[in-house]
């Protein structure tokens, strides 16, 4: 019901003949089936989708080799230690660590075929596209510097984050409809951190982009959780005395109820 | 039935925390010790960050020795002299300890830190309680008396000065080495996310001279003492407590605790000792081999806090 919704939202304008995104003559127009992702206290992660379709001045002409659409979603971000451990004196410890500057803390790219053969490798390192050409810059110690992308802290950086569901690169992630219609689904993990998440929709034909449209969604945690989190943070002392005292009533509780003599 | 937790930021299955809570509190309720140390490394085996694992089982930790220090209360097991002196060390050692544990956290060095100690910590008193006990199980077999207390042998630890006379426990001793190990319990608590009741029931016993009769009660006020006030700091300098996560723990603890108590009145004193430390020894082994064996993954990441 909630994707006929975003279906019917999309295809409206479309219909109407409503010009919202930008380009030279096709025009990108695209929808989240929730722009509000609610995490409560029975969050385990949620799936959105994502409606576009392309619209076109004149009689609609799609190009030969038909369209490609890349969608980028970023979470908020955050920076991040990257430590590669060590065996000193026969244990292993933390030794060597690089600082990731600002990296998203969620990554998707999703396309309807591989980006490789969306296009070409240099179109895709100068759009940033694809988890191989997302920067991240580190900064070793003193020096900020974007290192390649076969980094060995760079590519521990992105397998972990792959092996939480955090980073991920889906090469059929993107659905076509129908010849300029398209449909994407975002999963998010239950991990997600809070914030807002850019999405950013690309266009391509014959392996050039043409025109690209934002989508930005935000995550939230609910009423109980946020309360939580901003007493924990805001008021640490008087978060740390009430569960101190939730303690002290729950082992009080224990001993009343339990007792023997 | 999963349930989201906020500060630990993932979703858990309610039940297998309070599984775990059960049975850790069914163990510590049968040996008088928190359980600390067992119950920090499941969480962190469950997907728990080591930090807020260590910060919410402190709370964990403050209601099982809360209803179990009713109970010796009711008993008259519990020497408050004692308890004081030792509280003035224990709560400057859990300031130490949480000022160290937040250094370390930023250094990157807390896991190695937690994991290096909870392998000296454990092996030492797990092999140690398992000679004492094999011994005295022997001792019972030859048909000799079991006294942990032997009046005649002093130490070095009773010619120190300021001596202080503790009536509900009969001893008369330095407040230096009171003090000190106060400290290093709380200091220990701090860092490790444990009671320290498994350190503190054997230094009482070995080091003061404290009488069987009032050790256990003693540990556990010291023991709800020192972890309700490292909750508090905990929360405060780290903002890591996750009060949800503890509630849940809470609720299993106290309640396997009550059967925990029961099963251990039934069992012999030193075949309880040598059950405790073949379990001490056992989670000391496995972290040593968490240490020294090669990791699947060399590397890890840790969010940077921008906040603090």
């Amino acid at each position: 019901m909630r994707r006929l919704c975003a279906l019917a939202f999309v295809l409206g304008p479309i219909l109407a003949g409503a010009a919202p995104a930008s380009g030279a003559g096709e025009r990108l127009v695209v929808s989240l089936s929730e722009h509000r992702v609610m995490v409560t206290s029975s969050f385990v992660g949620e799936e959105l989708v994502l409606f576009g379709g392309v619209e076109q001045e004149g009689a609609p002409r799609p190009p030969a080799g038909g369209y490609d659409i890349v969608v980028t979603v970023i979470g908020p971000r955050q920076s991040a230690v990257t430590f590669r451990k060590e065996r000193m004196l026969g244990i292993w410890v933390n030794s060597d660590s690089r600082v990731f500057e600002e990296a998203p803390s969620y990554l998707a790219v999703l396309s309807n075929r591989p980006l490789n053969a969306v296009a070409g490798s240099e179109t895709l390192r100068r759009l940033q596209l694809g988890l191989d050409n997302i920067p991240l810059p580190q900064s070793a110690s003193v020096n900020i510097s974007a290192a390649g992308s076969n980094d060995p802290f760079r590519l521990a950086f992105i397998r972990i984050k792959s092996d939480r569901g955090l980073y991920r690169e889906v090469s059929n992630g993107v659905t076509f409809l129908a010849p300029a219609l398209f449909r994407a689904s975002i999963p998010l993990p239950a991990e997600v951190q809070i914030g807002t998440y850019e999405v950013d929709v690309r266009l391509f034909a014959d392996g050039v982009a043409l025109t690209r449209a934002p989508a930005p969604f935000e995550v939230y945690k609910s009423g109980f959780e946020q309360i939580v989190t901003s007493a924990a943070r805001d008021h640490g002392v008087l978060y740390g005395l009430a569960t101190a005292m939730m303690a002290l009533a729950t082992g009080w509780f224990a001993a009343v109820v339990f007792r023997r003599d | 039935m999963e349930i989201y937790l906020p500060i630990a930021d993932l979703p858990v299955n309610v039940l297998v925390i309070l599984a775990m809570g059960l049975a850790v509190g069914f163990i510590s309720g049968m040996f008088g010790i928190g359980g600390g140390f067992l119950m920090t490394p499941l969480l962190i085996f469950l997907g728990i960050s080591p930090a807020v694992a260590v910060a919410s089982v402190t709370g964990h930790i403050a209601a099982s020795s809360m209803s179990g220090a009713i109970s010796y209360w009711r008993r008259r097991a519990i020497d408050i002299a004692l308890c004081f002196m030792l509280l003035a060390g224990g709560i400057i050692g859990t300031a130490v300890g949480v000022w160290l544990f937040t250094f370390l956290r930023a250094l990157g060095q807390l896991d190695i830190t937690i994991g290096v100690s909870y392998v000296l910590l454990l092996s030492i008193v797990g092999a140690l309680m398992v000679a004492e006990s094999i011994r005295a199980i022997v001792r019972v077999r030859q048909g000799k008396p079991v006294d942990l207390r032997r009046p005649g042998s002093h130490m070095w630890i009773h010619g120190l000065p300021f001596k202080l006379r503790f009536k509900r426990s009969r001893i008369y001793v330095s407040a230096i080495p009171v003090w000190g190990i106060g400290f290093i319990i709380g200091f220990v608590g701090a860092i490790m996310g444990i009671g320290g009741g498994f350190l503190l029931v054997p230094m009482l016993i070995y080091l003061l001279r404290v009488p069987t009769g009032t050790v256990i009660g003693t540990s556990m006020v010291l023991t709800l003492v020192t972890m309700a006030s490292a909750t508090v700091m905990h929360a405060a300098t780290n903002h890591l407590v996750d009060a949800l996560l503890a509630l849940i723990l809470m609720v299993g603890g106290v309640t396997g605790a009550q059967f925990g108590a029961r099963a251990g009145q039934k069992m012999r004193g030193e075949r309880l000792r040598l059950l405790l430390g073949l379990l001490v020894l056992a989670v000391g082994i496995r972290f040593a081999l968490n240490l020294v064996l090669t990791p699947d993954s060399l590397y890890s990441i840790r969010p940077v806090d921008t906040e603090t």
